[in-house]
């Protein structure tokens, strides 16, 4: 089963190594790893996406927490939960198509965010199975590159995320 | 500076000088040091410690001169499992931190507090490949606790109270401080914290009343219960809560290799040891309970042998640990308590009903009295077994043993009855050959009047033998007990059995004369080939007042039983050669 791990770190050197090498040492798998600021200043945030069962996730988590620049875990659960990734694409681009482009980026709410003589690049923001589909739309014009945040999440206020211990 | 207007108001003026005076790194970490009562550190120098060093000259703390930085630390750990203190090691930059490596991985997995500092290069320099430069808080992320680079002198009080904190605390273990020269050198002034708190850092040591209560009503319904303990009751100052506690519940103990001397070896509810040598009992109580209770031990492979499916399959297990991360790691747990174990225990025996197991119990005392722990002994060769037998006789189990790893160890375990914590101190998570011997060197610092024996294999000995310069030149009375079987004895034992004898690399015949070894670096040396001379000289090595070396010629193809192989159930003991 898909988890997202929202985990508050002490923002120091060194502390996105101390975690990955915590899950490969472990076995688990990731997904996903993105890191940013969080709401308290020395504080950061890391957003986990992993595929594992309860018992594997419980140990995840356990394991965790014994870091000691690890400061609080919660387990978001995806259907209470904002999960959303930045997309930027560099698509195969000319005066005849474009337009063409621009049609079926707008639908999601997407925005062409750079143009040159040959490709567009186009911004989008969403879960991840709808950049997955943007991509797919785009790719008969030629994706030339492509780079993803990953993912990163917040509970809704009427979530009940568990804090796991 | 608000402690500056504390200090104006505080009676000890010498105080507010001392502070107002400044001092380098390396006087600031040896006055820390002072602060947290250590009185020795184990190390050796180099050039990212010079500052360290310097500052050690003037004498305040002790410090062991090893031969190697291996040695150093295995002797702190000796010291930190034979008190229940953190050891402190200090080695330099690059390749003498690198040397500390097997020696953190070892404490680790023990759960052994240890402080080590390492020196390394200044900070303009860090990331260029200078010279003597490692990354040692990168290298030693998985193997530690916690670690530091320290980047700032005024960040070093903290550090070091945080480290100690750290080390001790919770379930203990190792931490790792570094410290560029530049940092060493810089000069601040001192202020050591009484306490830190540390936020990621909140240890649960109180258990939750309703885990106690369900751990009342599992033992008094329970009919065959049996109580595992491991290196936690151990780390935890619990022995007599656990006498206590088994006691009252009649409920029997086995110990795990890291558990052993956590529970008297003599007493009339002990089981021996569980698990791939353990004995009949020990292993037969695992397959038939119907109650396990877990003290501070992990349920590890060599104990459950992997097989899960197998393991206790009619009990209830419950899981006390001060580490939540090891309750349901490897087994499916029934009532998980979280806290110390002594605190733990403690609230346990109030109200502590008793299991109905009086059935149970006579049970195992047929089974004790008919599989109990055998070998072949006669007058004319020497069996290990029989060296390990005389050892504990001639101490009346109240030496400190220290072991390497391997077939003497698990016969130590077996035929050594530790009576007492903290007397068996063994690699038993990573199994490090050439632990045993340096490890013992930091025990008798630590007990200068105790009996410290180090046992070791002619393999391990080899692994760390220099420090024999050490107890030569420190007068430090370990006696080292040689097991010499001319081999690499348990690997040979699993070629024997499992590789259809095709001995491979195990015959280590080519050693040197261990007594002659001794003698070169002046330290007494004997040698016995029967149990008579083993007798005699053993005699005299305890008799000598200085360090000694007893090179113990066993017979050469002796097998550590009963056995169950890797991979297979507790129920498949191979009892014996003859089986």
């Amino acid at each position: 089963m898909k988890h997202i791990l929202s985990v508050l770190v002490n923002d120091q050197p060194r502390v996105l190594a101390r975690v990955s090498s915590l899950l490969g040492q472990r076995n688990f798998n990731i997904e996903s790893i993105s890191v940013g600021g969080s709401e308290e200043p020395g504080l950061s945030r890391m957003v986990i996406v992993t595929y594992a069962d309860d018992r594997t996730m419980e140990q995840v988590s356990k394991q965790l927490h014994k870091l000691i620049d690890v400061i609080k875990i919660q387990d978001l659960a995806f259907d209470e939960s904002v999960v959303r990734e930045l997309l930027l694409v560099k698509v195969g681009a000319n005066s005849s198509n474009r337009a063409e482009i621009n049609s079926i980026v707008e639908p999601f709410r997407a925005s062409i965010v750079d143009v040159g003589a040959n490709s567009m690049m186009v911004q989008a923001t969403g879960d991840r199975a709808k950049l997955d589909s943007l991509l797919e739309l785009l790719r008969p014009y030629g994706i030339k590159e492509v780079a993803r945040t990953g993912v990163t999440a917040l509970p809704r206020s009427s979530a009940r995320s568990k804090a796991m211990v | 500076m608000t402690s500056q207007t504390e200090m104006k108001n505080s009676p000890m003026k010498e105080k507010s000088a001392e502070m107002d005076r400044e001092y380098t790194g390396s006087e600031i970490l040896l006055r820390c040091l002072v602060a947290e009562g250590v009185d020795r550190v184990f190390g050796y120098p180099g050039g990212a410690v010079l500052p360290i060093y310097d500052s050690l000259y003037d004498g305040h703390v002790k410090h062991l001169l090893a031969r190697h930085e291996q040695g150093a630390i295995h002797a702190a750990d000796g010291y930190a499992r034979a008190t229940g203190k953190p050891g402190v090691v200090i080695a330099t930059s690059g390749p003498g931190a690198t040397n500390l490596v097997t020696g953190i991985a070892t404490a680790m997995m023990d759960s052994i507090p240890l402080v080590c500092i390492t020196g390394n290069v200044a900070q303009n320099l860090l990331g260029t490949d200078a010279f003597q430069e490692a990354d040692i808080t990168g290298i030693t992320m998985p193997i530690t606790k916690h670690n530091y680079l320290v980047r700032d002198v005024n960040e070093l009080p903290r550090i070091i109270k945080e480290a100690f904190t750290i080390a001790a605390g919770g379930r203990p273990g190792p931490v790792l401080i570094d410290i560029p020269k530049d940092v060493s050198n810089a000069k601040a002034s001192f202020y050591y914290p009484e306490t830190v708190h540390i936020r990621g850092f909140q240890p649960t040591t109180e258990p939750h009343p309703l885990q106690i209560k369900k751990l009342h009503q599992a033992i008094a319904g329970a009919k065959k219960p049996v109580i595992i303990a491991g290196g936690g009751v151990i780390s935890s100052g619990a022995t007599e809560e656990l006498v206590r506690f088994a006691e009252g519940s009649m409920i029997p103990v086995t110990t795990t290799l890291m558990g052993i001397g956590g529970f008297s070896g003599v007493h009339s509810l002990f089981l021996g040891m569980p698990g791939m040598h353990g004995t009949y009992a020990a292993n037969h109580c695992l397959l038939g309970c119907d109650l396990l209770i877990g003290v501070g031990n992990r349920f590890d492979d060599r104990v459950t042998m992997g097989r899960i499916d197998k393991f206790a399959p009619n009990a209830k297990i419950v899981h006390i640990d001060i580490d939540p991360a090891e309750i349901g790691k490897n087994v499916d747990t029934y009532i998980p308590i979280v806290g110390d174990i002594k605190n733990v225990l403690t609230a346990a025996n109030e109200g502590l009903p008793s299991a109905d197991s009086s059935a149970w119990l006579q049970q195992i005392e047929q089974w004790k009295e008919k599989y109990p722990l055998q070998y072949k002994q006669d007058d004319d060769t020497l069996k290990p077994q029989w060296v390990i037998s005389h050892l504990h006789e001639t101490t009346h189990g109240e030496a400190i043993v220290t072991t390497d790893v391997g077939q003497h160890q698990m016969w130590v375990a077996q035929y050594y009855r530790f009576v007492h914590p903290r007397s068996l101190l063994s690699s038993g998570g990573l199994g490090t050959m050439g632990f045993g011997f340096p490890a013992a060197v930091g025990a008798q610092l630590a007990y200068p009047d105790r009996t410290v024996i180090a046992v070791t294999g002619d393999g391990g000995f080899q692994m760390t033998a220099q420090e024999l310069a050490v107890i030569a030149l420190e007068k430090i009375p370990v006696k080292v007990a040689v097991i010499n079987n001319r081999n690499l004895g348990m690997v040979r034992q699993w070629q024997e059995l499992f590789h259809g004898q095709r001995y491979s690399e195990v015959d280590i015949g080519g050693s040197p004369d261990f007594v002659k070894l001794a003698e070169a670096y002046g330290v007494k040396g004997w040698r016995a080939h029967n149990p008579e001379e083993a007798k005699q000289v053993w005699q005299e090595a305890l008799r000598h007042p200085g360090p000694a070396v007893v090179d113990f010629w066993v017979t050469p193809h002796e097998n550590v039983y009963p056995m169950v192989a890797a991979g297979t159930s507790l129920e498949e003991m191979i009892m014996g050669d003859e089986d």
